[in-house]
C-alpha cells in the first residue's frame, strides 16, 4: 500500500488492495485522528482476495504513521514470504464431537472445541463472534439437540482473525458435522445418503430454527440431494465400490451435504469492529439513458462489474453494457462493508434491485406525463413504459432518461434528473446450501489419494450470471481439495513457520484436479428482492469434508474411522500402517491423527476429527 | 523472496565464459534459472556476478553422437521434448522431461542447469546414473570427461572445479532391446520427488544382462542402486523384483522432512523402484 499524507492540506490519500475501504478508512481515521473526509482510499483491481485482505494489517498502520510524521509518501510491501508468515490463519481447531440418532435419524450433537486464536484475539472467532461456527455446526439437519463449546487459546502465531477462505469459521462447522454424519452412518451400519436423507431439515421446514438459534431461511436439501445421487449414479457407484473392495482395491464416495450462512448483515446480529453490516448503490442515470452504478463492496477478480450490470440493467430495461460499475473509491462509492463472506450480490446486489427500482418508479411518473396519460395506466412491459391497451403509445427507458435530465417537460411537482441510492439491511442471512459427491482411489501401498470424480450441485437461488457463479464454484471446490489434499502451514516447535514459501505450502495445482461435474437447483431466498444468495464460498466449505469422507470410506475396510487432514500421501500411509499393525495385533485402529499423533482421542460412536493446522 | 544485489552479463562466446570462470571472482553461471534464481530469491546463494550463457549457440543442440546422443548443456526441456532423437532412442528421457516443473519451467530451464545444480531432489541425476552418461567439461586448463556416477557428490555438490563449465552430455547407446521407466512422486508445493526410481534393463532370452536403477529424492545425492546387479541372471520373477526393490534403500541416509518423513520415504522408495522394474522389463524386448 502506499500512504500518500499531504502536510500542507492535510489530506492522505490511500492506495491499497483490500476488500472493505470504506471500513478501513473509519479505522484509519480513528486511529490517525484525522477526520475521515480528509482520507481517501483507492483500491483499484485486487488481483484475488478470499478474505484475506478484509484486515486492516500492522504494514498498513505504519505506512500511514510513516507518511503522517514524514510528510512524504510511504509505501509499505510484503514478499510471499512475509505473507505466509503474518497474515490471519483458520482451521487450527481441535474439535471433538458426539453425534446421536433415534429410529434412523439425527437427533442430537454435542461439540466441544479448541480455536487458535493466534496472538490477538481477533474478530471472526467463535469465542468472539457467534455468528459462523454456532451458526451452522448443526448443519442441514432437524436436530432435537445440540451443545457447542469453544475454548479460545492464544497462541504464538499470527492473529488466527479473518483469513484466507475464512468463511467465519463455518467451513471448520461444516467439516465438522459432515465428518460426524459419516462416521455416525458408518457405525450404524447405514447408507450415509440414507441418514442425511432421514435427517435433512423438510421444505415445509422453513423458516427453520435451529437448536442453536439461528433461523435457516429457505432450502430443499432432499431435492439437491437427489440430484447429485442422480448425476453421480449413486448405486452403481457403490456397486463398483463394492467390486474393486473384492479384487482388494481401495475406493472411496465422499458426501457433503452442507448448509451455510452468508450475505451479511442482517446489522441486528452482525458486525465487524462495531460497523453494523448492509450495503449500498448509488445509481445515475447519464441523459443518453446510459448509467454509472456505485457499490460499497470491492470486487477481487469474481466479476461484480458484470453480476451487477446485469441486475440494474434488467431492473431499468437497458443493455447491461451500459451500466458502468464503480466499486473500491471512498470518495465516489456510496458507504458500505466491503466484499467477503459471499456477501456482495445478496446485500449490494440486492441494493442495486432497489435503487434502480427506485428509479423507475419516477421514470414512469415521467413516462406517464409524457405520454399524457394516467400513471396508473402506463405499465413496465418489454423494456419500456406503455400504455395499456395501447400497443403504439410508449417510450423508452433512454427518452425517459433523456427528459429527465434535460427537463424540459416535467410533470408538475417532480425534480429533474434520475438517480437514486440504497442501503439494503437485510433482516436476515441468506443460506445456500448443496450435496457434492467425491470418488476417490487410495493406493495401499504409497497413500496417494486420487480424485476420480467430482459432483456438485449448489442452491444459491436465483443465478444472475450462471458463468460467474460456474467459476466461484469452481475455485471454491479447489482451495477446499487443497486444503483436504496437501494444504497444511506447519511450525516447528519454536513457533517458527516452516512453510513460508510456496515450495513447502501446497497450493493446488489445476494438473491435480479432476473435471468437476455441476449442476444446481434453485430456491430463492426470502429475505432480499432478488431470492438470491451468495456463492462464493460454497465450494470450499462443502469440498473439503466431501473428500476427507471419500478417503475414509475408501480406508473404512481397514478399520480405519478417520484421519485428520491433510491427507498427504504420508499422512494417509502412516494411517494404513496403523491400522495393520492393530489388526495384526486384534485391536480397533479408530481415529489416525496423520503425522501429528495425540491430538485425537476415540469417542464411543463419534469421532473427533482433531487437531486442524490449515491455513 | 528479493535476492541480494547482483551483477548481470551475457557471455557472447564459450571463451568469455572461459576467461570469466578462470578469474575465480564468485560469478556463477545462469541458462534457464530454474534452480538458480529460486534460491537466490530465498537467498540460499548470494552470487556477487551472474554470467548468463543462454546465448552460445553451441551450447543448445542435440546430435547423434557413438550410435548414442550428444545433448549440449543449454538444450532446454522443450527442446528435449521436441527433438526426435532423445524420444527414440532414449525413451526415459522424454518419460521424465514431459513431467518436469510445468510449460513454463520446460520452456527455460535446462538439462545442463539441473546436473550443474545437482539439486538431490530432481529428477535428471538419477537418469544420466541409470544412462551411464558421461560430462564433458572445459576449463581454460583444458578439457575432461567425468562419468555422472562420480559426477554429483553430494547435494548440491559436484565434481565441476569453480572454472570449469559443463558443456554437454553424452548418453552411450542403450542395450539391444533394453526397456526404461522413471517414476517419481513429487512434493505437492515445490513439485521435487520425495522419491524417484530410473530403470534401464535388458534381457537376452528372457534373462535379464543389463539393470541399472538410480533414485532421487531419497538420499543426500542421487545415486545408484548397487542392488540391481542382483537382477543378472534371473528373468525378472516377482520375488526377485521385490527383493531388489527392499534392498534399494540400503546404505542410503534416507532423508526426512515435514512432507515425507524418512520412515515414509524409505518405504515408497521402495515401492517406487519395484512398481519402474515392473515397468521397465515389460517395455523391454
Amino acid at each position: 500500500m502506499i500512504a500518500d499524507f499531504n502536510p500542507e492540506t492535510g489530506q492522505l490519500d490511500i492506495y491499497n488492495g483490500n476488500q472493505a475501504p470504506h471500513a478501513h478508512r473509519t479505522v484509519y481515521a480513528h486511529v490517525a485522528g484525522l477526520a475521515e473526509h480528509m482520507i481517501r482510499i483507492r483500491c483499484n483491481d485486487i488481483g484475488g482476495g478470499f478474505g484475506n485482505k478484509v484486515p486492516v494489517y500492522p504494514g498498513y498502520v505504519c505506512a500511514i504513521a510513516g507518511s503522517i510524521v514524514a510528510g512524504v509518501p510511504v509505501k509499505w510491501i510484503e514478499d510471499r514470504t512475509g505473507n505466509l508468515t503474518s497474515t490471519g490463519f483458520a482451521r487450527d481447531y481441535i474439535m471433538h464431537a458426539e453425534m446421536c440418532a433415534k429410529d434412523g435419524k439425527i437427533t442430537g450433537l454435542r461439540v466441544d472445541t479448541i480455536a487458535d486464536h493466534g496472538a490477538f484475539d481477533s474478530t471472526a472467532q467463535p469465542t468472539k463472534f457467534p455468528a459462523g461456527f454456532f451458526h451452522i455446526v448443526c448443519g442441514s439437519y432437524d436436530l432435537q439437540a445440540s451443545h457447542v463449546k469453544v475454548k479460545a487459546v492464544y497462541t504464538n502465531k499470527a492473529p488466527g482473525g479473518v483469513a484466507y477462505r475464512c468463511s467465519f469459521r463455518i467451513t471448520e462447522a461444516v467439516y465438522l458435522v459432515e465428518r460426524m454424519v459419516e462416521a455416525l452412518a458408518l457405525e450404524m451400519h447405514v447408507d450415509p445418503i440414507d441418514l442425511r436423507m432421514q435427517s435433512f431439515i423438510g421444505t415445509e421446514q422453513f423458516p427453520y430454527e435451529t437448536t442453536t438459534g439461528w433461523t435457516y431461511d429457505s432450502g430443499d436439501y432432499h431435492k439437491t440431494m437427489r440430484v447429485a445421487m442422480d448425476i453421480a449414479g449413486y448405486e452403481d457407484l457403490r456397486q463398483e465400490q463394492e467390486d474393486k473392495r473384492a479384487r482388494g482395491e481401495l475406493m472411496g464416495i465422499g458426501i457433503s451435504s452442507f448448509t451455510e450462512a452468508v450475505g451479511a448483515g442482517p446489522s441486528h446480529t452482525f458486525d465487524i469492529l462495531g460497523l453494523k453490516m448492509f450495503d449500498s448503490c448509488e445509481i445515475r442515470v447519464h441523459p443518453t439513458g446510459k448509467a454509472i452504478a456505485r457499490f460499497g463492496t470491492k470486487s477481487q477478480g469474481q466479476g461484480h462489474e458484470t453480476t451487477y450490470a446485469q441486475i440494474v440493467a434488467e431492473e431499468l430495461g437497458i443493455p447491461a453494457a451500459h451500466v458502468q460499475v464503480e466499486e473500491g473509491d471512498t470518495d465516489t462509492a456510496p458507504y458500505g462493508l466491503g466484499t467477503y463472506a459471499s456477501r456482495s450480490t445478496p446485500t449490494a446486489g440486492a441494493a442495486g434491485a432497489l435503487a434502480a427500482r427506485t428509479i423507475r418508479e419516477k421514470a414512469k411518473k415521467i413516462a406517464a406525463h409524457l405520454l399524457e396519460a394516467n400513471e396508473q395506466d402506463v405499465e413496465w412491459k418489454d423494456d419500456a413504459f406503455r400504455v395499456r391497451g395501447s400497443a403504439d403509445q410508449f417510450k423508452s427507458f433512454a427518452e425517459v432518461a433523456l427528459m429527465a435530465n434535460v427537463a424540459w417537460n416535467m410533470p408538475a411537482g417532480v425534480e429533474p434528473g434520475l438517480e437514486a441510492s440504497a442501503f439494503f439491511d437485510p433482516s436476515n442471512f441468506v443460506y445456500p446450501f448443496g450435496s457434492h459427491v467425491c470418488t476417490v482411489e487410495v493406493d495401499l501401498d504409497t497413500g496417494e489419494v486420487k480424485i476420480l470424480r467430482y459432483i456438485a450441485v449448489d442452491d444459491c437461488g436465483p443465478h444472475i450470471n450462471p458463468m460467474i457463479v460456474e467459476g466461484q464454484i469452481h475455485g471454491g471446490i479447489v482451495q477446499g481439495l487443497g486444503e483436504g489434499l496437501q494444504e497444511i502451514a506447519v511450525y516447528d516447535d519454536d513457533g517458527q513457520l516452516i512453510t513460508g514459501t510456496m515450495m513447502d505450502y501446497a497450493v493446488p495445482k489445476a494438473s491435480q484436479m479432476p473435471r468437476l461435474e455441476l449442476d444446481h437447483t434453485v430456491t430463492p431466498s426470502p429475505v432480499n428482492p432478488l431470492g438470491i444468495k451468495g456463492c462464493g464460498e460454497a465450494g470450499t466449505i462443502a469440498s473439503a469434508a466431501c473428500l476427507v469422507n471419500a478417503v475414509c470410506d475408501a480406508l473404512a475396510p481397514l478399520g480405519i474411522l478417520h484421519i485428520d487432514k491433510p491427507l498427504t500421501p504420508a499422512r494417509v500411509w502412516a494411517a494404513i500402517q496403523a491400522a495393520k499393525a492393530n489388526a495384526n495385533g486384534g485391536g480397533h485402529p479408530g481415529i489416525q491423527p496423520g503425522a501429528s499423533p495425540g491430538d485425537a482421542q476415540t469417542v464411543p460412536g463419534a469421532v473427533g476429527p482433531g487437531k486442524e493446522n490449515v491455513q | 523472496m528479493i535476492p541480494t544485489s547482483f551483477e548481470y552479463a551475457r557471455a557472447t562466446s564459450l571463451r568469455d565464459v572461459l576467461n570469466v570462470l578462470a578469474k575465480g571472482d564468485g560469478t556463477k553461471l545462469i541458462a534457464g534459472g530454474h534452480s538458480l534464481l529460486p534460491v537466490m530469491k530465498f537467498r540460499l546463494a548470494q552470487p556477487p556476478r551472474l554470467l548468463d550463457i543462454s546465448g552460445i549457440a553451441d551450447l543448445r543442440r542435440v546430435e547423434e553422437y557413438r550410435k548414442g546422443a550428444r545433448i549440449g548443456a543449454t538444450t532446454t526441456y522443450r527442446d528435449l521434448l521436441e527433438s526426435e532423437l532423445p524420444r527414440e532412442r532414449f525413451p526415459i528421457l522424454a518419460e521424465c522431461t514431459e513431467n518436469i516443473g510445468d510449460w513454463q519451467v520446460r520452456n527455460r530451464g535446462t538439462i545442463g542447469g539441473s546436473l550443474a545444480h545437482a539439486d538431490p531432489a530432481s529428477d535428471m541425476p538419477s537418469l544420466m546414473l541409470a544412462l551411464d552418461a558421461s560430462f564433458n567439461v572445459r576449463s581454460k586448463r583444458g578439457r575432461r570427461a567425468i562419468k555422472a556416477r562420480e559426477f554429483f557428490q553430494g547435494p548440491f555438490a559436484t565434481a565441476l572445479a569453480e572454472d570449469e563449465i559443463l558443456l554437454d552430455i553424452v548418453l552411450p547407446p542403450l542395450p539391444k532391446g533394453a526397456g526404461t521407466a522413471y517414476l517419481s512422486q513429487d512434493q505437492a508445493a515445490s513439485g521435487y520427488a520425495q522419491a524417484g526410481a530410473a530403470v534401464v534393463v535388458a534381457r537376452s532370452r528372457k534373462t535379464i544382462n543389463h539393470a541399472a536403477v538410480a533414485l532421487t529424492g531419497v538420499g543426500e545425492v542421487a545415486t545408484l542402486v548397487t542392488a540391481a546387479d542382483q537382477l543378472i541372471g534371473t528373468k525378472g520373477e516377482s520375488e526377485v523384483l521385490a527383493r531388489v526393490a527392499a534392498a534399494s534403500v540400503d546404505g542410503i541416509e534416507v532423508q526426512g522432512d515435514i512432507h515425507a518423513p524418512a520412515d515414509y520415504r524409505r518405504h515408497l522408495t521402495q515401492v517406487i523402484v519395484r512398481r519402474a522394474l515392473e515397468k521397465a522389463l515389460e517395455r523391454a524386448k
